[in-house]
This record gives C-alpha cells, sequence and structure tokens, in this order.
C-alpha cells in the first residue's frame, strides 16, 4: 500500500507555509496594514467605550442644543464634535455606537459563515438530494435583493439587536455556503481526501478535519468582505428607523436624527457617516490586502 | 442560442418563484399577534370590517389552503386592500413604480456612463497614477452609506448653492399628461422642454447618490475584462496588423470586456431596487421604495408584501435576462 499523502494542513507547519508567506505579503502592504491598524483601533475603542467616551452618551443638556464643533464659534474642546439636538455629545455617542456596529458585524459574519461553513461542506461533499435541498434554499434566498429581505423581516420581527441580527443572518449564510461548497467540490476528488476516505474516516472527519482547514482562506477573506457590507445594512436599517432603537447610540440612526437641522447643525449628521465610511473603507481595503495575501487566485 | 436552453432556463425559474413566494407568504406568520387586530391598532375599525379585512387576507383558512388563495392572487394581481389608503394594493403600487423605475434607470445609466471610461482608462494606464485613483475611488464607492452620502450632496447643491430641490419629484408649476408616466420622458415627448429640464433637476441628486455604489463595482468588472481582453491573442494580433491603438480599443477590445459589465449591470439593477427604499427615503421621492418604508410604520402588511415579491419577482428576472444578454454578447458561453 503507497503511504498516504500528508494533506496541507500537516505540511502548513514548514517555515515555507502558504500562511505564512500569505501573513508576510500582508504585512509588507501598508495601505492594509494601516486600514487593519485602524480597525482595530476602532474594535478597542468600542470595547473600551466607557473608558474612552468623554461623556454619557445618552446625558442630555438642552443648555448645549446643537453646540457646534470645538473649532467652530460656540464650541467647547470638552464637546469635540458638538452635540445634537438632545444635547448629547457626538463623539461619545459615536463612540458606543461603534459597539452596535461591530457587534452586529461580528455576531451576522460569525453565525453566517458557521452556518454556510456546515451547509456547503455538506452540499459539496455529500451532493445527492442533500446538494438539490440546499442550492434550491439558496437559489431561493438569492431571489431577494438583500436590503429589502432584511427590511421586510424586521418590519415584521420589529426592532431591536437581536431581530436585525437574525434578520441579517437569515440571507447572509447563502455567501459563505455558495463559496464552501464550491471549493469543496474541488476538494473532494483531491488524493489527501481519497485517502482519508481509503483508510475508513468517517465523512464528519473527513468534512471537517480534512477538508475544511484547507479551504479556509477564501472563507476568511470573504467573511471580511462581507462584515463592511453587514456594517452598512445595519446602519441603513437603523437610519430607516428599523434597527437599534433610541436612545441607545447607532451610527445610522445618528445620521436620521441629524437629517432635520441639515440647514442649521451640518455636524449632526456628518460625524457619524464619516465614523462609517471610515470604518467601512478600512474594513474594505483590509480585506483586499487579505485577498492578495491569501487567495491571490482573484486578483485583478 | 437555442430556444429549448432559453425555454429550459425559464423553466428552471418556477422553483425559485415558487419558492420566494413561499417566503413571502411565510414572513406573514413570523408577526407577532393577529397581524388583523397589529394593522387596524388606532384606526377605529368595526368588528366587520376586522372580520371582512381577515377573510380578504385569508386567515380564517387553514395554512395551505391560506397559500394557494396568496398565490392565486399573486398571480391575478390581487393583493387585497391597502386599508391605510382605503384603495387597492396593486393600484396603490402602479401609482408609486413609474418614480422608482425613472430613477432606477436614471441611476442606471449614470453608473455606466462613470464606470465605462473609468474602467477603460484605469485597465490601458495600468498601474498609473489614474488606476491608483480610480481604484481608491472604487474603494470609497462601494464603501459609502448611500443615505449619508444624500444628505451632503444637499448642503452644496440644494441648500448653499439652491441650484437642486431638496426633495420630491415635480414643480406644482409643470403638468404633463403621461404616455409613459416616467416624467422626463414624458416631457420631452410632448415637447414641454422646461418641465423635461425640472423634472431633470428633481432626479439629479437621489439618481447620482443611487448611482455611485454601483458605478464603483461596474468600474471594477469593466477594469478587470479589460485588463483580460487587452491581454487576448486577437488584441496583440489587431496591433500586429498595424491598426491604429485607438481602433483596436474602440472596435475590437471594448466590444468583448462589455459582456462581463452588461451583465453584471442587470444584477446590480437589483441591489439599485434595495438602495431606492433609502435613497427615496432621503430625497422624498414618491416612489414604491419610500412607499414601503411608510407602509411599515403604519403597519399596512398587505403592501408590503405585495411590493416585497413585485421586488423578489423583478431581481429574479434581471438575474434570468443577465444570464441571457451575457450568452447573447458571448458566445462561447452556453446556457
Amino acid at each position: 500500500m503507497s503511504a498516504i499523502p500528508a494533506s496541507p494542513a500537516l505540511r502548513a507547519a514548514g517555515p515555507a507555509s502558504p500562511g505564512r508567506l500569505g501573513l508576510q505579503t500582508f504585512l509588507a502592504n501598508r495601505m492594509s496594514l494601516a486600514s487593519a491598524v485602524i480597525v482595530l483601533l476602532i474594535l478597542a475603542a468600542a470595547v473600551a467605550a466607557p473608558l474612552v467616551a468623554p461623556h454619557d452618551p445618552n446625558e442630555t443638556d438642552l443648555l448645549r442644543r446643537l453646540q457646534p464643533p470645538a473649532w467652530l464659534e460656540g464650541g467647547e474642546w470638552s464637546y469635540l464634535f458638538g452635540c445634537d439636538a438632545l444635547g448629547r455629545d457626538i463623539l461619545s455617542r459615536i463612540v458606543f455606537g461603534a459597539r452596535v456596529s461591530i457587534f452586529i458585524g461580528v455576531a451576522v459574519v460569525a453565525l453566517a459563515t458557521a452556518i454556510g461553513i456546515a451547509l456547503g461542506l455538506a452540499a459539496g461533499y455529500l451532493r445527492g438530494w442533500t446538494d438539490i435541498a440546499i442550492s434550491r434554499v439558496v437559489d431561493v434566498l438569492l431571489g431577494f435583493p438583500y436590503l429589502i429581505f432584511a427590511i421586510a423581516l424586521m418590519a415584521m420581527m420589529g426592532p431591536g439587536l437581536q431581530n436585525i441580527v437574525l434578520a441579517l443572518v437569515y440571507k447572509e449564510w447563502v455567501i459563505p455556503c455558495r463559496v464552501v461548497r464550491g471549493e469543496t467540490l474541488a476538494m473532494r476528488q483531491t488524493e489527501f481526501v481519497e485517502a482519508a476516505r481509503a483508510v475508513g474516516a468517517t465523512r464528519g472527519r473527513i468534512m471537517f478535519g480534512e477538508i475544511l482547514p484547507n479551504i479556509l482562506s477564501p472563507v476568511i477573506v470573504v467573511a471580511t468582505i462581507r462584515m463592511a457590507h453587514v456594517i452598512i445594512l445595519e446602519a441603513s436599517l437603523s437610519f430607516l428607523g428599523l434597527g437599534v432603537q433610541p436612545p441607545t447610540a447607532s451610527w445610522g440612526s445618528m445620521v436620521a436624527d441629524g437629517r432635520a437641522f441639515i440647514l442649521d447643525a451640518w455636524w449632526v449628521s456628518t460625524f457619524p457617516g464619516l465614523a462609517i465610511l471610515v470604518l467601512v473603507l478600512a474594513i474594505n481595503v483590509a480585506s483586499q490586502g487579505l485577498r492578495d495575501a491569501f487567495d491571490p487566485k482573484i486578483n485583478d | 442560442m437555442k430556444a429549448s436552453a432559453v425555454a429550459y432556463r425559464l423553466l428552471q425559474l418556477v422553483p425559485v418563484l415558487l419558492g420566494v413566494s413561499v417566503i413571502v407568504f411565510l414572513m406573514m406568520w413570523l408577526t407577532p399577534g393577529d397581524p388583523v387586530e397589529v394593522m387596524l391598532a388606532g384606526q377605529q375599525a368595526t368588528a366587520e370590517q376586522a372580520a371582512s379585512l381577515r377573510h380578504d387576507m385569508g386567515l380564517d383558512q387553514p395554512p395551505l389552503q391560506r397559500f394557494a388563495v396568496f398565490l392565486g392572487n399573486a398571480l391575478t394581481g390581487n393583493f387585497g386592500l391597502s386599508f391605510f389608503h382605503r384603495r387597492p394594493v396593486a393600484d396603490v403600487i402602479a401609482e408609486r413604480l413609474p418614480a422608482t423605475i425613472e430613477l432606477t434607470l436614471a441611476a442606471l445609466v449614470i453608473a455606466l456612463l462613470i464606470a465605462i471610461p473609468l474602467g477603460v482608462v484605469a485597465a490601458v494606464k495600468r498601474g498609473s497614477l489614474f488606476d491608483r485613483l480610480a481604484t481608491v475611488g472604487s474603494l470609497f464607492g462601494v464603501s459609502l452609506p448611500g443615505f449619508w452620502f444624500g444628505i451632503l450632496l444637499l448642503i452644496p447643491f440644494s441648500v448653499n448653492l439652491k441650484l437642486l430641490p431638496v426633495s420630491g419629484r415635480s414643480s406644482l408649476s409643470c403638468e404633463v399628461a403621461p404616455i409613459t408616466h416616467l416624467l422626463v420622458l414624458d416631457s420631452l415627448l410632448r415637447g414641454q422642454l422646461a418641465c423635461a429640464g425640472e423634472a431633470l433637476r428633481f432626479l439629479t441628486l437621489p439618481a447620482i447618490t443611487l448611482a455611485l455604489p454601483t458605478a464603483a463595482v461596474l468600474m471594477r468588472v469593466m477594469r478587470a475584462s479589460m485588463l483580460e481582453v487587452l491581454r487576448s491573442d486577437y488584441v496583440a494580433f489587431a496591433e500586429a496588423k498595424g491598426l491604429s491603438p485607438r481602433r483596436v480599443l474602440l472596435r475590437h477590445a471594448l466590444k468583448n470586456a462589455l459582456a462581463p459589465t452588461v451583465t453584471v449591470a442587470a444584477i446590480e439593477t437589483g441591489s439599485l431596487l434595495g438602495g431606492n427604499m433609502v435613497v427615496e427615503t432621503v430625497f422624498g421621492w414618491p416612489g414604491l421604495g419610500r412607499l414601503v418604508v411608510e407602509s411599515i410604520f403604519v403597519r399596512n402588511y398587505p403592501l408590503v408584501q405585495a411590493a416585497v415579491l413585485l421586488y423578489a419577482v423583478t431581481y429574479v428576472l434581471l438575474n434570468f435576462a443577465a444570464d441571457i444578454l451575457y450568452t447573447r454578447l458571448n458566445p462561447k458561453v452556453e446556457l
């Protein structure tokens, strides 16, 4: 009997592993690295929000109603980005709002990726009726424009943090599922999977122990790209009043709150919107760097 | 492309459309409590009206029968009564649909006008400053929250310069007898140029806001497909024949590089439909998207259900059209 070929996962321990090479490529890309640092800084600020935010995000002070940013006439340096219509500190609300955006981004993508991996592996490896059933559900869910699907679900389920996560996960899992299914189909005929099957490994062991470690790169790349998308979707839902409810600070609802004062107090909408742009742009640039480093097949 | 292949592809749409209807039907089940009570809350409806609504919505029947009624009604365009408007849902939707179609088409045209030239130049000048700026620009485009960007556009163009209106679709001074119900087109067809100009002023900001993320996606696709075409043998052959670079680019490369862009544009039109809800809300555009958002807050569920079904069916058909278009533009691919 010939020797069982080592799986790429085992070989990955060597000095010139694809993972290490990918990491080196990523670290050498200054734009992506800087973007990753920005994302980490926002994450740190969100986690340590009570320590970082200069004021209580929900503390109202009508004497400071629509107070301009510090550098404009009438502004104060202790209220850097000014105050909203209820006299709440905009910077503090942005810092606390980051918690909502990041929590929803991470929770939705993590849940969707877990579901997508399980169903994508099952469809791609087991084939037959399992594949047909999963693929048809995927086709049907792809039949809905994403935002409309989420809006309809939020309309039916009602607003709230948990409902936003659910409304977005219901469709989001389809994307990692398709990626995993495609990669699994390519992997199931490889030598090391054949070898594992020959030595009697169970289906679960082959799917999660052999195939999954070898298809993780594209899955992680897709997950980071999707996180940016999910954050914009959450902000859009909150902007429409279907997301996180007041008084909890959310970037989307902060932009909506400032709309009525755009003539006299541009800062109320501008800074939360800028926060969304910076976070989403940083995630997009970092994920492009990740893609170039770990999944070079799809370059250009 | 064989007619049988198109017919087979059309047949494949049936289970997808059926699945879409099942999900739209099931969404009603997610509504906590009795949908009729929720819908009529605060509307001082009598018990008879509630019973009549319950009957219209098929809520007094078993689930399978309810689904059959829903499907039959959907196929005949009967979505019941919009209690809020006191008119049939289909009529209310038909009234608001042209504004959404006009906005979507305008956004699509703007997106293509931005994406095609920028994508071509970025590919031809690969690695140049222009290419890098275009890449950064496209990253900005996909990262921009549309609702925020729309509000920002209002500050210089509507508030400071007063060039473009803040909200709405037309001014009261312009009355154009409808032909297509698309205001700009109808004004042109009726020879009312001033009204066409006025309608364009209202359309500009919402259409640009809606177009930018799509333009960013299409530019990337255009650049990538152009790069691929420029590396191909027939382009090298055309250059070797001594054809001018301009002729090679416009007559040979561009035509072939357009196929993926046009296909993605058809698919992206579906995303524009979603973006409509946000952009119409920002600019007070009287389209279907804004109607759906308003209907959610007054719990006008039959209208939301009908609109979601309409959006989904349109989206599925757009994807189908994209498939057909791709095979027409690229004869190497079979359905």
